[in-house]
């Protein structure tokens, strides 16, 4: 079960849709107007998600490659549909909230992305597991940026009155404007918190964007600091260099071993 | 060997002007709109400009020091912004617009892109449309001790008589620093003066918006419309102080009369055919985010460049 917890953790921290992929960004900007909202978009998508990755996976070896993205699009429609006529009848109030966006599902390109990238080429297990983490991704980045514009903009979460009476509304972040502010805001906090922990050493397998100070297996050719300066080197002839030859040695099997390594790593610290 | 020649570089020459002078001079130029608009409102209007100039310095000075940056609230660029910012609020409202105003002003919309230079648009009405799309009571609510009821355009928008003398010099309710002509063209005249900012914006924006009235306006030819639309609202106020801003209008000549068109045509769109009577912020504002285009567009020849060969 390493293989299932590894996809669930990298859908929802490593490589999540909406703050480190930033896909899906039509959803997560239109619906997260309030938490129940962004919570059943992201619910709805998930359950899409997961059985598409399922069925897309299963059906990996007779899928011709040419027409494999109608054949995709198939799929995803037609779990979008019964998804769709499911919250009509028994959710009816989120079938309204959310409107066109639910159709619209079938064009999600974190989807798209999962089925093209991970689904077509993994066996079924492990693709579920994949669309689980993803959809849990997205429905908490979701649910964060709506609870975050309910609360500045209706002084509500979940539809529970928490500011003080005299609390004046921004009712900015309810409108478009205030999901693009929220959205960067928040994202800048979760890049924050992870390059603060690369920093202490811990999470160097989390940074996916951005400069992780990491030069040995950095592919920026651009940057400047690609020979490795003084500095960083005597910081990281230590421990790390065993841990970024393995970052080097291929994509495939990468973060198995980083995973492993970082076990080993635990070891030694509590040994 | 100690005589050693001192080489450098041009420029040999230098002007003593630096950011901090020319923004103290704007600084200047803003004092009798902002001295008229506290006679006019009372205390009313002397709390929100000590508000919000104390918050975006502060907000400067906060930022800079928490990302350990070099501190640049003596440029005064942050005074400039938050005046602007408090002149382009009614008199009535409570402290806090002009704090929660000031700070997305200089937080948001200039430190976040890189300070002073960096900043897409004009942060004054970044953080005026910021509160004017939040707050929308409270920020569209002129009425206050010294006048009650809507503003002069408003008034001419649904059609009642207005009383042009008052609006040119002053004495009818609006924002604070927008309603007194006199004192904003007094402020244009020392930028003018000072060689702070040239005619080709103002110029080019008042006259298109005066041939769009004239077109579209509905009225024709009629001069008492016509002044009232010009001593009226941010349109002064915005031409001369806002749309002149050096860091967010185009840097070349033609593509400044470009910008002075467009911001013309847009207020007059937006007073004539937009559902409010006022539309100088956003139509800067709007005119801000096409600058890069404009620059694009209007890009000088370079001498011995292109034209025709022998």
């Amino acid at each position: 079960m390493n293989s299932a917890k590894e996809r669930l953790v990298n859908g929802i921290l490593k490589e999540n849709p909406t703050f480190v992929l930033m896909l899906g960004m039509c959803p997560t900007l239109a619906v997260t107007t309030s938490a129940v909202n962004g919570l059943g978009m992201g619910l709805t998508t998930m359950v899409v998600l997961a059985l598409s990755n399922v069925f897309i996976s299963l059906l990996r070896n007779i899928i011709p490659d040419k027409v494999r993205i109608p054949a995709f699009i198939v799929i995803i429609a037609s779990f979008v549909t019964v998804v769709e006529l499911l919250l009509q009848g028994y959710i009816p109030f989120l079938y309204d909230a959310l409107g066109i966006y639910i159709p619209l599902i079938v064009v999600n390109c974190i989807i798209l992305g999962r089925a093209e990238a991970y689904a077509y080429k993994n066996p079924v297990l492990p693709a579920l597991f994949d669309g689980i983490g993803m959809g849990l991704g997205f429905s908490v980045a979701l649910t964060c940026i709506g609870a975050v514009r309910e609360l500045l903009g209706a002084g509500e979460i979940f539809g529970i009155h928490v500011m003080p009476e005299s609390f004046v509304p921004v009712s900015i972040f309810i409108m478009a404007p205030g999901a693009f502010f929220v959205l960067a805001l928040l994202t800048a906090i979760q890049n924050k918190v992870k390059i603060a922990g690369e920093k202490k050493g811990k999470d160097m397998s989390k940074i996916q964007s951005g400069c992780g100070h990491d030069c040995l297996s950095c592919s920026d050719t651009g940057c400047a600091q690609r020979l490795y300066d003084d500095k960083k080197g005597q910081e990281a002839e230590g421990a790390p260099v065993k841990e970024t030859e393995k970052k080097a040695a291929g994509s495939e099997e990468t973060e198995e071993k980083i995973t492993e390594s970082k076990e080993q790593k635990e070891e030694n610290k509590n040994g | 060997m100690s005589d050693l020649m001192k080489v450098s570089s041009n420029p040999h020459v230098r002007s003593k002007t630096d950011t901090s002078s020319i923004m103290l001079t704007v600084v200047i130029a803003l004092l009798p709109a902002a001295g008229f608009g506290i006679y006019n409102f009372g205390l009313d209007a002397l709390i929100p400009i000590l508000v919000t100039v104390a918050s975006t310095v502060l907000t400067e000075f906060l930022f800079e020091k928490i990302c350990r940056r070099k501190v640049t609230i003596g440029d005064y660029s942050a005074v400039v912004t938050g005046l602007l910012l408090a002149l382009n609020l009614p008199a009535s409202v409570p402290w806090w617009i002009g704090v929660v105003g000031g700070v997305f002003a200089i937080l948001v919309v200039k430190m976040l892109f890189g300070g002073l230079g960096q900043n897409f648009m004009n942060p004054a009405l970044g953080g005026r449309c910021f509160l004017l799309i939040s707050f929308t009571s409270i920020m569209t609510n002129f009425d206050c001790d010294a006048y009650a009821g809507a503003t002069p355009l408003a008034n001419l928008k649904s059609g009642e008589a207005v009383n042009i003398l008052d609006m040119v010099i002053g004495r009818t309710s609006g924002t604070i620093g927008e309603t007194s002509m006199i004192a904003i063209v007094i402020g244009a005249c020392i930028l003018i003066l000072m060689g702070i900012i040239d005619l080709r914006i103002p110029g080019s924006y008042i006259v298109s918006f005066v041939i769009f009235l004239c077109i579209f306006g509905g009225h024709g030819l009629d001069w008492a419309y016509l002044s009232a639309h010009l001593a009226g609202g941010g349109l002064m106020l915005g031409a001369f102080f806002m749309a002149t801003d050096y860091v967010t209008r185009p840097i070349t000549k033609n593509g400044q009369y470009v910008f002075g068109i467009l911001l013309g045509i847009l207020t007059g769109i937006f007073r004539v055919f937009g559902p409010s009577s006022e539309g100088v912020s956003y139509a800067i504002i709007i005119g801000n985010l096409l600058v890069p285009l404009i620059e694009k567009v209007t890009l000088p020849t370079a001498f011995g460049k292109g034209g025709a060969r022998a």
